[in-house]
């Protein structure tokens, strides 16, 4: 095309050519993005599937956000990082939640994203475990405060003296009988030991929310003046968030890649078929039981039990009142 | 298998002798594979138990030698309670002599520690160059390596992990040690070594199995340490593969694994999908499972090679085989087509196709000659048939000469006497064979006498006719108007020179045809009948005049009956062919049917008269076979001078 020109006209339609191909782009960004962190309670599993997805995917971004994730895990607790303001959003338990309001530290629930708790304990048949009075006088595997909780009410509705041992993050101590029963979460550690050899017809299960003790667990939460100065970037936040789940139930492949991806960045130990179990335990337990209740509320009964339970077991003196913890973010 | 039977002998022989020899190379085949991979697998079984076990040893050697140490330095700590430097020299001692130890620390219970600090430990770690004290900032009493053996109360290996640089993959051996309280032994801290799992993974991968064989070991709780794939080690156990690959079967290997058991199975890698024989075998030391994976399709080369090889060899005696028998088979029914077509011209009748002998005298060759000596006797029978026949045609031809003859010396023109208006005489014969032994003859002696004779000689055919031409010579030579005159001579004629003893019976009537009167004489012949017209007619039986047949016995006096005829009356004289005739059933005419019969005929013409009797006989008989010859002679008396119309 350039045969019958002279060489100053080619470099003119070079230049021509260049500044079109770059004026494309410049008119996307029309208003900026709002830079903000989020913070899951644990490592990058597919128990934050969603919000993964929906920075992945760009869902994020189409809310005008500029979401950076920081990975969670044992040594980074997410409820430290959000009184330290070194997140804005962070993921963590009901009762992490009211602890922190009862330790004076301004926290508001703008979303509750698990509706059912998945916290139980397991036991081997073969020791003998088949009903909750058999775990009298066994050792009994049990997290640190807040997994401890559901525990102690469980046993003291049973009248059941156990022996606690404190559990760690793994499952080896249960694994090599060390203990009779332990604590596990559906969605993770039961799953770990189905895959370390176990059959589900070798075990026994109490699920706390099957005895009187549903604690939802996992929400999003601001500090108080976050909510109070910024709160369309809050309901931005936690829309985006919940549309990120519902992307994630509904392609679990892509759910899974994305997950898999960031697990890996984080080196964490894991597989596939774990997070797959994990996800698909997530829809069990994110999406209302009752469809005509929508994703991510908070329920009063739930706020009032878990609040009751805190209260009797004395880790909190004063519960707040709802409608100051839970400012609903999600929806319009 | 219609179309089987067409086909020819070659193609049948063939078939089935190459049929069977199908069968036999399969069979061998099918067998010798069968057998070889058997053995083979045995071999493979004793040979991989022996090699994982070897290699089970060697691991499980390293790990008892690392065990050594922190349990002697568990022993120190429990009998001689070192102070804290004494501690440290010790373990730096420890971890001098033992380069392949990352690590050792001694981590004591929180109530035993020295006054201020809770928790209390020391760890040295072994650099290239030096050893480096490490201290342990964390809280380890929810750690594994310190809390099961601290609740188990005994030594165990931990699950791996990945050690503080990342990469080195990381297993520590925790003995716990316990001091004693007002006689109660109490937990006080552990002594661990860690241990780089690189050693032991090296020792794994050094196992080669031919090109796409590996081992790899599981921990406890089934998770590779050491694997091919990078990506399964650690994160991944063998019951992850297992639910990932929808593979129950791989779980249940891996629940035997884990078990400590030990084994030799059958294995799909849901991987590349390769077929492998897989022996697993724990360490005893930390109850890990090491499995080593023998590719199926590379041991077994040489069997599929062998095989093959085995099968082509078949495959070519198999035509081989087919080339012999279709020549054979062509060459053995080559006479045999030849036989087959001369038989094919002979069954068109030429009896002079040349029938090809074989040279040599197998059954085909015998069969030929056989053939051929069948044709020569049929060609002779042929032969004797045609001139038998021909003599046959001239004996019948000769018969039917004889017969017409005989038939000639009958008077056989009716009416016979046109001019004579006082009778009117009807006469017929039906022999039985074409000569006939039944005579019957009329003629005028004068112008008023009407002589009539009806007789039977003995026996059929020729001798007969001839006994009966004579008879009826004698009777016209020796007649004159006494019937028992004439009789008599004509009885001595014949009884004179008789050598074939044959006789005669004989009816012989003289109608005086003016008067009506009758004289008659009988030699043993059926009485004849005289019908007199009525409604119905009256019959009835002539009277007997006792003689005998003529010829049985010289100079024998006949005598003779006289009776009138009135006009309308008629004679029906006649053989024993007529009462004597069979029907299927063995019954006979009758003397009775025939009475009946002749009731009915008052008016009718002299000919009608024996059409009827012989209708009856032929409704009588219906279809079964003439045995005697059938004669009737009717005269019906009309009177001097008057002829009935």
């Amino acid at each position: 095309m350039f045969t019958d020109h002279s060489p100053l006209e080619k470099i003119f339609c070079c230049c021509l050519l260049a500044m079109m191909l770059v004026s494309g782009p410049v008119k996307a960004t029309a208003s900026p993005l709002q830079k903000v962190t989020f913070i899951p309670q644990w490592v990058p599993q597919a128990q934050f599937a969603g919000y993964y997805v929906a920075l992945e995917t760009g869902i994020y971004r189409k809310y005008g956000l500029e979401v950076t994730i920081i990975d969670g895990g044992p040594h980074r607790s997410s409820a430290d990082y959000l009184k330290a303001k070194k997140a804005d959003f962070a993921s963590f338990w009901l009762t992490t939640g009211l602890e922190l309001c009862d330790r004076g530290i301004p926290v508001v629930n703008l979303a509750q994203i698990v509706q059912r708790g998945a916290l139980m304990l397991v036991a081997k048949k073969q020791s003998g475990i088949v009903k909750p009075e058999d775990l009298a006088g066994r050792k009994v595997g049990l997290w640190g405060p807040p997994f401890d909780v559901q525990p102690k009410l469980f046993f003291k509705q049973y009248g059941l003296t156990v022996k606690p041992v404190r559990q760690s993050y793994s499952i080896n101590l249960f694994l090599r009988d060390g203990v009779a029963a332990a604590s596990a979460m559906w969605y993770n550690e039961y799953h770990s030991i189905i895959n370390a050899g176990i059959d589900p017809d070798e075990l026994t299960t109490f699920f706390f929310s099957d005895h009187g003790l549903n604690y939802p667990e996992d929400g999003i939460y601001v500090r108080r003046e976050t909510w109070r100065q910024k709160p369309k970037l809050c309901r931005a936040f936690v829309n985006a968030s919940l549309q990120g789940w519902r992307r994630a139930f509904a392609e679990p492949k892509l759910a899974l890649d994305i997950t898999m991806r960031n697990l890996k960045k984080a080196r964490v130990i894991s597989n596939r078929v774990h997070q797959e179990w994990m996800l698909n335990r997530m829809h069990d337990i994110i999406l209302p039981a009752d469809s005509r209740k929508k994703m991510g509320r908070l329920n009063k009964e739930d706020f009032q039990r878990v609040a009751a339970g805190l209260l009797k077991q004395k880790i909190i003196q004063k519960a707040p009142p709802f409608q100051d913890f839970y400012q609903q973010a999600a929806g319009e | 298998m219609g179309w089987l039977r067409c086909r020819g002998i070659a193609f049948k022989l063939s078939l089935l002798v190459l049929s069977g020899v199908t069968l036999v190379i399969t069979l061998i085949l099918g067998f010798n594979y069968h057998l070889s991979r058997r053995l083979m697998t045995e071999k493979i079984e004793e040979n991989a138990f022996n090699l994982a076990r070897a290699t089970a040893n060697r691991l499980n050697t390293l790990l008892k030698a690392a065990e050594k140490i922190p349990a002697g330095v568990a022993q120190t700590i429990n009998e001689l309670r070192p102070n804290r430097q004494e501690l440290n020299n010790l373990l730096k001692n420890r971890l001098a002599g033992n380069p392949e130890l990352f690590g050792i620390a001694v981590a004591f219970a929180p109530e035993t520690g020295a006054p201020g600090t809770n928790l209390n430990s020391c760890y040295y770690i072994n650099r290239s160059d030096r050893i480096e004290k490490s201290p342990i900032t964390y809280d380890y009493r929810t750690h594994d390596w310190y809390q099961i053996p601290q609740v188990l109360g005994r030594a165990v290996w931990s699950e791996p992990y990945y050690g503080k640089s990342g990469h080195a993959i990381m297993t520590t051996y925790s003995v716990p040690f316990f001091r004693h309280e007002n006689g109660q032994r109490k937990f006080a801290g552990t002594v661990s070594v860690d241990l780089s799992l690189n050693w032991l993974r090296n020792v794994v991968s050094s196992l080669k199995i031919g090109k796409t064989g590996y081992a790899f070991l599981i921990t406890r709780n089934g998770t590779f340490v050491t694997h091919p794939n990078f990506n399964l080690i650690m994160n991944e156990t063998i019951f992850s593969i297992a639910e990932a690959g929808k593979d129950p079967g791989i779980r249940e290997i891996g629940r035997r694994m884990i078990a400590g058991e030990k084994g030799f199975t059958a294995f799909t890698s849901l991987v590349n999908r390769h077929r492998y024989w897989m022996v697993y075998t724990p360490l005893p030391a930390n109850g890990w499972s090491l499995g080593v994976l023998f590719p199926q399709n590379e041991l077994m080369a040489g069997i599929h090679s062998l095989t093959k090889i085995m099968f082509i060899l078949g495959l070519g005696g198999f035509f081989l085989i087919m080339l012999v028998i279709l020549l054979t088979a062509g060459q053995i029914t080559k006479p045999l087509r030849a036989l087959a077509r001369s038989a094919d011209q002979i069954a068109t009748g030429n009896l002079e196709t040349d029938i090809t002998i074989p040279g040599n005298r197998d059954e085909v060759g015998r069969l030929a000659l056989s053939f051929a000596g069948m044709q020569q006797s049929l060609k002779e029978y042929i032969k004797n048939l045609t001139e038998t026949t021909a003599a046959k045609e001239r004996i019948e031809s000769e018969l039917n000469i004889a017969h017409e003859i005989q038939m000639g010396i009958l008077p056989k023109i009716f009416p016979p006497f046109p001019s004579r208006t006082e009778f009117d005489l009807f006469a017929t014969i039906t022999p039985a064979r074409e000569v006939g032994g039944d005579l019957y003859d009329f003629f005028m002696i004068d112008d008023q006498h009407l002589c009539f004779t009806v007789g039977d000689v003995s026996g059929k055919g020729v001798p007969a006719a001839l006994f009966m031409a004579i008879t009826q010579t004698l009777v016209k030579t020796r007649i004159s108007l006494s019937s028992a005159a004439t009789l008599g001579q004509v009885n001595n004629d014949l009884a004179h020179d008789n050598p074939s003893l044959m006789f005669v019976t004989l009816f012989l009537g003289i109608l005086n045809i003016v008067t009506g009167e009758l004289e008659y004489c009988n030699a043993g012949h059926n009485p004849p009948y005289r019908t007199t017209p009525g409604h119905p007619s009256r019959v009835q039986p002539l009277a007997s005049t006792e003689g005998m047949a003529l010829g049985v016995t010289e100079d024998f006096n006949f005598s003779s009956r006289r009776l009138k005829l009135n006009p309308g009356e008629t004679l029906f004289i006649f053989s024993d062919g007529v009462t004597e005739a069979m029907n299927n059933e063995g019954e006979l005419f009758s003397e009775e049917r025939l009475e009946n019969t002749l009731a009915g005929t008052g008016g009718k013409e002299v000919g009608k008269i024996t059409e009827l009797v012989a209708g009856e006989l032929e409704a009588f008989t219906a279809g079964a076979p003439q045995t005697d010859d059938i004669t009737m002679l009717v005269i019906r008396y009309l009177g001097g001078g008057k002829k009935s119309t």
